[in-house]
């Protein structure tokens, strides 16, 4: 069994302009100790699955599967899924500073969250808080300090050190490098590298993916459309889309190869497979029909134009 | 002469705090002590982090903003001839106009042609930056993100400018379509001789749309250099740790220790000597005290101890 | 399959429509969908009507909002007479028509309540644009008077101002209007300094257009919907103003009908006469409440993503 199971995972928004089906159809599975990348451009819905799957949407409506170490996580009642997210799943978000509280030193935001989860007094609470932080970088006796007094970089150490507070078995981060500068990002995705519990990076940057990942999501329009190891996703892609997104990263003086067109409505997705308005390779199977994912279990795509579909 | 001469320009930005008469408390060096220039018809890529000044640079350059001092030589009428590209599709179109309007801007702002011959250049405009002339009456609301740039390039080209400054141009785009908007950026600039200057902080952009490129590190140049030379042979330790850090999409590359440690100090108070010494694994102590020249003929680098070709930069021992 | 289907079916939807639906006309469409926003509407209507067919319901009933009927209105015991065919909403106690002074008091509390904001949006639009826009000093000086009038208190200088120059319809629309261009000014203000930054005024500050031509063609569009929504919002809030001055004698002259002053008469009868408080009362709320209502709808349809 896997760490956490999520299958055919379905996210809808209900606006003034009708239904916004951000996520439609999303399964994969993380390993105990493995880092999934998941990797799509805006609007793909990579960062609405993850979070919709412990609760962080309110106003959507969430159906589908998602076995936390045999736990269903959809449709758990709020407080237990809250006593899981801050136990058991840790959280690094994109912007660190609207996500600790302004009028807490980070020592005192570390503690409480090991004060509300585990039976341990203040002073071992503490004694946590200063631990995370220096397994993170930042020297104990900073703890005191608040978090405007620390660094974009170093805030996002907090948030990590936070999320290890209570050795997690899992950590989601989401886009946990686009605030930062490029020397920053290189120390906190070193920092990630080695946390050793399962990881999920949601992230627009392929860099991240090549860098961490030991399998990769590609999402597109809600959905995936290929997943692969890591090496496998960049030396050998299958999905249009995928080949795509990878051909049209700059490669010395090469003329850029773009992807024409832009990514579809999610109140309005186009029919059959949702990527062929933009796909050089369609056929005329592609408009009426859906493609499932198909093809070997450690590298699946969601196309037609493989042989034998 | 060059097209542009930037000489020793200084963007200092006063703090002030009081409820009725406000005082100045401090300064960002937000451009301090800057010269470059620009030739026509080439591309001057800017790179650097948060902080380091380019964005106020390419405000400057661009009259935006006065200097604090220095010189900003054009060789033309600064206010037609050099136009701008702004970063954030979202924010530099007005949401309450239409596009055709907004595109005319710089025409009606110029005094320029009639509401008729305005409309046909626009609609030329649109057509050249692959946006349907026939969308002319819509609002921003209805385009996406790469749409919105390609307005925001019609709005720059529609005085027929000779330089155009584009500030971070495709950082908010996603990757597929940033490819596209930087395309077309070349294929314009090869249509029409335009002049680029080109900020980002993305690496691998830059070294492809740039025939040179200037790092720069707390409001100051610390290399510049013909592209390759600078990607290939860095020698300003800033500038290696930097293309050291970079995001690659490659699956093989051996994952890169960090050699730098800690964030980009504050502007507000720089540090003194060369204001990369923190930071710097080579930082001796002649680096705290004297500040190092931009030098060179060609590649230009501002450091006492550069790397020499080749030479790869080894993060200091540990010292946390 | 109806013919309503059918109809759609054959009309293809127009996803490329090349004259692109502006932002007003979307919230405009939104605001038809919000159910509570269009019965707020018709409600405001209904006042509306009310108010412009006053002299209508005076011919009809044959009754004059100030004259008294001492021998139809009043009982023989000196009462006022209930609800009926002569007097619709009864009579109040000096023997008037209660539903023709109504009528008239709906003139009354809506030439006051749309008046008073009008001219707080437009000095509020003023001083705010110029305080958010030239910042520095101006900005200082503006915010410090905008404080000052929000510390005032009100209705004492409202005593003062009827006591020195007497009770009138435009005294009482200056005062309310007085006591709410701050709160106007102050969001226009900040609303200003946002768009002052923006990316969208840096490109046409640097092609050189004049401050005057960035605050009226590129700032003050976008502040329509702020000022939109808190300008519907400030509506309601006159009207309460206004009956509340009124109510205390400080308002209109004490002898025109207007919704406050027949409140104020009713507070001795109600007893005997409750239709006197219920009436003015709820015809107050239902208005208000109205106004608020789709003061909401308006935020919401002009901000769909709150």
């Amino acid at each position: 069994m896997s760490l956490l199971e999520v299958a055919d995972l379905r996210v809808t928004f209900s606006t003034p302009d009708g239904d916004l089906r951000a996520v439609r159809g999303v399964s994969f599975e993380v390993e105990a100790g493995q880092t999934l990348g998941v990797v799509g451009e805006s609007g793909s819905g990579k960062s609405v699955s993850v979070q919709a799957l412990l609760g962080l949407i309110p106003g959507a409506r969430v159906e589908g599967s998602a076995l936390f170490d045999g736990e269903q996580l959809i449709g758990m009642p709020a407080e237990r899924l809250r006593r899981i997210r801050g136990a058991r799943i840790g959280m690094v978000f994109q912007d660190p500073l609207s996500s600790l509280h302004p009028m807490y030193s980070v020592g005192r935001q570390i503690a409480e969250a090991v004060l509300v989860h585990r039976r341990v007094g203040k002073e071992q609470a503490w004694a946590v808080a200063r631990e995370r932080l220096e397994q993170v970088g930042i020297p104990g006796e900073r703890a005191r300090d608040y978090p405007h007094q620390f660094s974009g970089g170093m805030r996002q150490r907090v948030m990590i050190a936070m999320a290890m507070a209570l050795d997690p078995e899992l950590i989601i981060a989401d886009e946990p490098t686009t605030a930062l500068d490029a020397t920053v990002r290189a120390q906190i995705l070193e920092l990630l590298g080695r946390l050793g519990c399962a990881l999920i990076v949601i992230t627009h940057d392929l860099g991240v993916i090549a860098d961490m990942a030991d399998e990769v999501m590609v999402m597109y329009a809600g959905k995936p459309v290929e997943k692969a190891g890591r090496r496998a996703l960049f030396h050998d892609p299958r999905h249009p889309y995928t080949r795509g997104l990878l051909n049209s990263l700059p490669q010395g003086k090469e003329r850029l190869k773009p992807i024409e067109g832009r990514p579809p409505s999610l109140l309005s997705p186009p029919t059959g497979c949702s990527f062929h308005p933009r796909c050089p390779v369609r056929i005329p199977r592609c408009p009426i029909e859906e493609p499932p994912m198909l093809g070997p279990d450690d590298h699946p795509d969601a196309c037609w134009l493989e042989e034998g579909r | 002469m060059s097209l542009l001469d930037v000489s020793d320009v200084r963007k200092y930005f006063p703090i002030k705090s009081g409820v009725f008469f406000q005082r100045e408390v401090g300064r960002v060096h937000a451009v301090d002590g800057v010269s470059l220039s620009v030739e026509a018809g080439e591309t001057l890529g800017v790179v650097g982090e948060s902080g380091c000044g380019k964005s106020t640079l390419a405000r400057c350059i661009t009259g935006l903003y006065d200097v604090t001092s220095g010189t900003i030589a054009f060789d033309g009428d600064m206010r037609r001839d050099v136009q701008m590209v702004f970063q954030d599709p979202y924010g530099s179109l007005n949401p309450r106009r239409r596009i055709g309007s907004i595109i005319a801007d710089p025409l009606v702002i110029h005094r320029e042609g009639t509401p008729a011959s305005r409309r046909d250049r626009v609609r030329d405009l649109m057509a050249l930056v692959g946006l349907n002339p026939e969308h002319y009456n819509r609002f921003p609301a209805e385009f996406s993100g790469g749409q919105r740039q390609r307005v925001g390039i019609a709005r720059a080209l529609a005085l027929n400018p000779r330089l155009v400054v584009c500030d971070e141009p495709v950082s908010a785009l996603d990757v597929s379509i940033q490819a596209q908007v930087v395309n077309l950026l070349k294929d314009l600039q090869t249509d029409l001789g335009l002049t680029y200057v080109f900020i980002a902080h993305d690496l691998s952009v830059v070294r492809y749309v740039s025939d040179r490129v200037a790092v720069m590190y707390l409001g100051k140049i610390v290399e510049i250099a013909p592209g390759e030379e600078l990607y290939e042979r860095p020698r300003h330790p800033y500038t290696a740790a930097l293309l050291s850090a970079a995001s690659v999409a490659d699956p093989d590359r051996q994952r890169e220790r960090v050699v730098l440690r800690g964030d980009v100090p504050s502007p507000i108070s720089p540090p003194a000597g060369c204001r990369f010494h923190p930071r710097c694994p080579k930082a001796q102590e002649r680096c705290t005290v004297e500040e190092p020249l931009l030098l060179g003929d060609g590649h230009k680098w501002a450091c006492h101890f550069p790397l020499e070709p080749g030479e790869r930069l080894q993060s200091r021992p540990v010292d946390e | 399959m109806s013919l309503t289907d059918a109809a759609f079916e054959a009309e293809p939807v127009h996803v490329d429509v090349v004259h692109g639906k502006g932002p007003w006309r979307l919230a405009w469409e939104r605001l038809r969908r919000d159910k509570a926003a269009v019965a707020s509407m018709v409600v405001i209507v209904l006042v509306a009507l009310l108010a412009l067919f006053a002299p209508l319901f005076a011919l009809i009933t044959g009754h004059d909002p100030l004259t008294q009927y001492p021998s139809t209105a009043l009982t023989p015991e000196g009462l006022p007479v209930g609800p009926g065919a002569d007097f619709w909403l009864g009579a109040d106690s000096l023997g008037r028509d209660l539903f023709v002074r109504l009528a008239y008091g709906a003139r009354i509390s809506l030439l006051v309540g749309l008046s008073a904001t009008v001219l707080a949006t437009v000095f509020g639009v003023v001083v705010g644009l110029l305080a958010g826009f030239y910042g520095g000093w101006v900005d200082g000086v503006l915010a410090r008077v905008l404080d000052v009038v929000l510390s005032f208190p009100y209705l004492l200088v409202a005593i003062v101002l009827v006591a020195a120059v007497g009770a009138s319809v435009p005294l009482t629309i200056f005062v309310i209007a007085f006591f709410s261009f701050a709160a106007m000014a102050r969001v226009v203000r900040g609303q200003t300094i946002g768009f002052r930054e923006r990316e969208f005024t840096e490109a046409v500050r640097s092609l050189g257009a004049s401050p005057l031509r960035i605050m009226v063609i590129d700032v003050l569009p976008n502040l329509v919907a702020p000022v939109t929504v808190l300008a519907s919002l400030l509506i309601p809030t006159s009207i309460v103003f206004e009956a509340t001055l009124s109510f205390l004698g400080l308002g209109v002259d004490p002898r025109t009908p207007s919704w406050g002053a027949i409140l104020a008469d009713s507070t001795d009868f109600y007893r005997v006469a409750p239709g006197l408080l219920v009436f003015p009362a709820v015809l107050l709320l239902l208005t208000t409440l109205a106004f608020n209502l789709l003061g909401d709808g308006i935020r919401d349809a002009l901000d769909p993503r709150r």
